[in-house]
């Protein structure tokens, strides 16, 4: 049975088996290539995607369990203010080195804003602890989201 | 700028049409030949309609280099970086001779740093002296900004399209680059020129690549290095809907599907059985006694400086240490992958690589053509560390093309990715030296026993001494009156490479934490004790700015320590001093790190700046929880649960400065990761009186 869902405000059908993880239908036969693989085991947030509005980890998340729900992936993500103000600081504050890891990173960023808009240091520790930087781009990343946060207030 | 033509959608889509007909010769021998491009170099140009063209001659995995290099070319060009189009092109050896494209060992920046320039100062000139010609003028008044040449007496202009063409008649071969005195560009902070697509995942990595009518496949390799398969349910690997194909070589099961998941779940399926071999009995802890024993005597000679007997007799005193190092992984965020397609007429290959001559000659090899039968797409890479210094990705991957029909996506599952590293060599270190009574070093003694990387490259010319692993130890910043390094090679079964800092970064580790000890044993103060020591004056420069910034010598609570160590390698002085907590139950955390460097006139601070931060933090994760296991001849760590990064929570508010000297420029990927460590251990020698000679450091202060 193929399922259905919104990716990035498209209806989509994907014709998968439904305990594929969602980063998978994703990836390899959508084609969004936006959403990474880093572990495929919850533990790097590379495959970072909101469903609802709620952070989740793609790898983790079975096709089904997402049927008729809404996907944000950081395409679409970076096509809303949020992510758009997100992405800003990003850049202003030089974060990314590989990369690799950086979309994720933002939606993580970005669930996290939106639960708390003006999070302190510890709560941006905390908020963004299920994603990993193998490049170390911690102390950036952090800033980013404090210069972030600040932009959506103004 | 723009990122490579040569990685978008249409060009995959021009490169399998390619490949349904004769390979036909890559894009830039066809414009090198076209009459109005001014050809700098075999890959630096500039176009008829007067944009400037670079085509990476070094890799990008993060290090920032695509920045830095450009940078280089937009100062002589009078351009903003970002007006350049910058690519990563296709591999080709020859197109860059005798810049080698291969990028590791902070090298890029020293082997660039004046034939790029050269180039494009060289272009530079062609492009005045053509509007020279023009307005009958002397070229001298003449200047060069915005993409046109202008003579400021006169208010006239003509754009660099206006000239490529009388200009690439005459090209210079020995014009002047831009004085550092009139630098607009080198030494200015520049961000990075790859940010836009990489913070919003458009950014083309290999593992994106989609090739029409491709499968993707995962693999299973032996788990015991060196086992065989044995055997596998091919059929029952069938019966997952979805599952393409599968391929059995002597070593290895590849599954081919319509998804990474698919495949997974055929090669679960499909069950391989191993004969495990010869190396199902080994443990690590038989590789470590192995280690320990090498050092028990001196190994084959890599300095001998002095008389050691006469210097160590009459001695105040004489220390000595044994350290150990564990096997690293590189765990690169971006897992291992390579995407290939054999056909009769050719091989093609999409993958990011560090070494894109070299895959390509692998590629080659495996699919037994020529290699101008091969065409090797580079990428950006989700780090490299120089795990992606290895074709092993590339071969596995041309060796599965060749059994299918398709292009085909070979992907490794995070747990083949470390199961299946060539990681970075467990090393011991048994180090003495004999002080006099004024806690200066008479005889130094050192000697390293581990895997030699060097020996798999040199073959028979490998002469006992792995000139990686001893770099940095023979020539320490601390004089003795005489001197002996010895480097002993113990191999196990473990497949090593090159990890960054290499040997610099095992070096710097049992050389900086000897240093303290040394200080310990003359009793005096780590800082003075080098101070009184170092003559190096760069080093000095940067220890002292490190120290003071860091606030050496102030009172801190019980249970924390600062800890410092410093080093000049790879053309670089770079010093670190490492705020340390550590709570009753032993447990360590690094709330700051302070490090000043000089590099010399360190083309972009910014970049600088982030190689420090990142190289600090990558390599605390490994100095604190790092290395992988032997159990039963198979690595016993296999995700991000085991072989453990730093978290945005533990890692360390990192404070740089960055000290522009006048120097030749030094590498900067390695230095930081190299003084973490050191630092550290000291600081924590520093916080609990406790000396931890090994790392990881946590499991060795438990130890201890
Ligand atoms: S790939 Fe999903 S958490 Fe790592
Ligand atoms: S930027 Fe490389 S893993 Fe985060």
């Amino acid at each position: 049975m193929p399922v259905s869902l919104t990716i990035d405000g498209q209806q989509r059908s994907l014709a998968v088996a439904d305990d594929m993880p969602l980063l998978w239908a994703l990836r390899d036969i959508a084609g969004i290539t936006g959403v990474k693989f880093g572990c495929g085991a919850g533990l790097c947030g590379a495959c970072s995607v909101l469903v609802d509005g709620e952070r989740q980890f793609a790898c983790q998340t079975p096709v089904s369990a997402v049927a008729g729900k809404a996907v944000t992936t950081i395409a679409g993500l970076t096509g809303q203010p949020l992510g758009k103000a997100l992405a800003a600081a990003w850049e202003e504050l030089d974060v990314v080195q590989c990369g690799y890891c950086q979309p994720g990173q933002i939606v993580a960023a970005a669930a996290l804003l939106k639960a708390n808009p003006t999070p302190d240091d510890a709560a941006i520790d905390e908020g963004m602890s299920g994603n990993i930087c193998r490049c170390g781009t911690y102390n950036r990343i952090r800033a980013a989201i404090h210069r972030a946060a600040d932009t959506i207030k103004a | 700028m723009t990122i490579s033509p040569a990685t978008s959608r249409r060009a995959f889509l021009a490169g399998s049409a390619v490949l349904a007909g004769a390979l036909v010769v890559p894009l830039h021998r066809a414009l090198s030949t076209a009459p109005a491009q001014l050809s700098a170099n075999g890959y630096l140009a500039v176009l008829a309609d007067g944009k400037v063209s670079l085509a990476l001659p070094k890799t990008e995995m993060g290090q920032g280099i695509m920045t830095a290099l450009t940078m280089l070319v937009a100062e002589e060009l009078g351009l903003a970086p970002t007006a350049i189009d910058v690519s990563i092109p296709e591999a080709d050896r020859a197109r860059f001779a005798p810049v080698d494209t291969t990028t590791g060992g902070s090298t890029s920046i020293r082997e660039l740093w004046k034939p790029l320039r050269q180039a494009a100062a060289n272009a530079r000139m062609a492009l005045v002296d053509a509007a020279a010609r023009r307005w009958k003028v002397m070229p001298d008044g003449l200047t060069l900004a915005d993409g046109a040449v202008t003579n400021p007496a006169t208010g006239q202009r003509l754009a660099f399209a206006a000239l490529v063409a009388d200009a690439a008649t005459r090209v210079p071969t020995d014009a002047v680059p831009v004085p550092p005195s009139a630098w607009k560009v080198i030494g200015r902070d520049q961000r990075r020129l790859d940010s836009a697509g990489k913070v919003r995942g458009t950014a083309p990595f290999g593992i994106d690549v989609q090739v029409p009518g491709m499968k993707i496949a995962t693999l299973a390799q032996s788990p015991v290095f060196g086992g065989k398969l044995a055997g596998h349910d091919a059929a029952a690997a069938r019966a997952v809907p979805g599952v393409a194909d599968v391929v059995a070589l002597d070593d290895c099961l590849f599954v081919t599907a319509d998804s990474l998941w698919t495949a997974k779940k055929g090669l679960e399926a499909a069950a391989p059985r191993w004969n495990e071999g010869a190396n199902a009995g080994l443990d690590q802890a038989q590789v470590d006694a192995a280690l320990t024993a090498a050092v028990a005597r001196p190994g084959v000679t890599a300095k001998a400086e002095g008389d050691l007997a006469a210097a160590r007799t009459g001695a105040a005193r004489t220390v000595e240490a044994l350290y150990h190092q564990p096997f690293l992984a590189h765990a690169t965020m971006e897992p291992g992958n390579c995407t290939a397609h054999v056909t009769p007429q050719g091989v093609e290959v999409w993958t990011g690589t560090q070494v894109p001559s070299d895959a390509r000659a692998a590629a080659a090899r495996v699919a037994g053509v020529a290699e101008d039968k091969v065409r090797l797409h580079n990428f950006l890479m989700g780090g490299g560390f120089g795990r992606r210094l290895e074709t092993d990705m590339v071969e596995r991957a041309v060796s599965l093309a060749a059994k299918v029909p398709y292009p085909v996506k070979l992907v490794w599952t995070r747990e083949e990715d470390i199961q299946h590293d060539m990681v970075r060599p467990a090393y011991a270190d048994r180090i003495s030296a004999s002080l006099d009574a004024a806690g200066n070093v008479t005889a130094w003694e050192h000697r390293i026993a581990g895997s030699a990387v060097m020996a798999r490259f040199l073959g028979d010319k490998f002469n006992g001494v792995d000139d990686d692993a001893v770099d940095g130890a023979t020539a320490p910043l601390y004089p003795a009156k005489a001197r002996l390094v010895t480097f002993k090679q113990v191999e196990s079964a473990m497949p090593t490479g090159w990890w960054r800092g290499v040997g610099g970064l095992r070096n710097t580790f049992v050389i900086e934490s000897f240093a303290d000890e040394l200080a310990l044993a003359a009793g005096q103060d780590p800082l003075a004790w080098r101070l009184a020591r170092i003559i190096d004056p760069r080093a000095r420069a940067v220890l002292q700015k490190a120290a003071a910034e860091a606030g050496w010598g102030k009172a801190l609570p019980k249970g924390e320590g600062l800890g410092l160590a410093v080093l000049h390698i790879w053309d670089t002085c770079l010093a670190a001093v490492a705020h340390v907590k550590v709570d009753a139950q032993r447990q360590i955390a690094v709330p700051q790190v302070t490090v000043a460097v000089d590099c010399g006139p360190a083309i972009n601070p910014l970049g600088v700046k982030a190689q420090i931060e990142g190289g600090v933090i990558f390599a605390l994760s490994a100095a604190l929880y790092g290395g992988v296991t032997l159990d039963k001849g198979r690595i016993a760590q296999s995700n991000y649960n085991d072989v453990r990064p730093l978290r945005m929570n533990e890692a360390p508010r990192v404070i740089t400065h960055v000290m522009p000297t006048d120097n030749a420029p030094g590498g900067m990927g390695e230095p930081p990761a190299a003084v973490i460590a050191p630092a550290v251990a000291n600081a924590i020698f520093a916080a609990t009186g406790k000396r931890v000679r090994q790392v990881p450091l946590q499991a060795g202060l438990e130890s201890a």
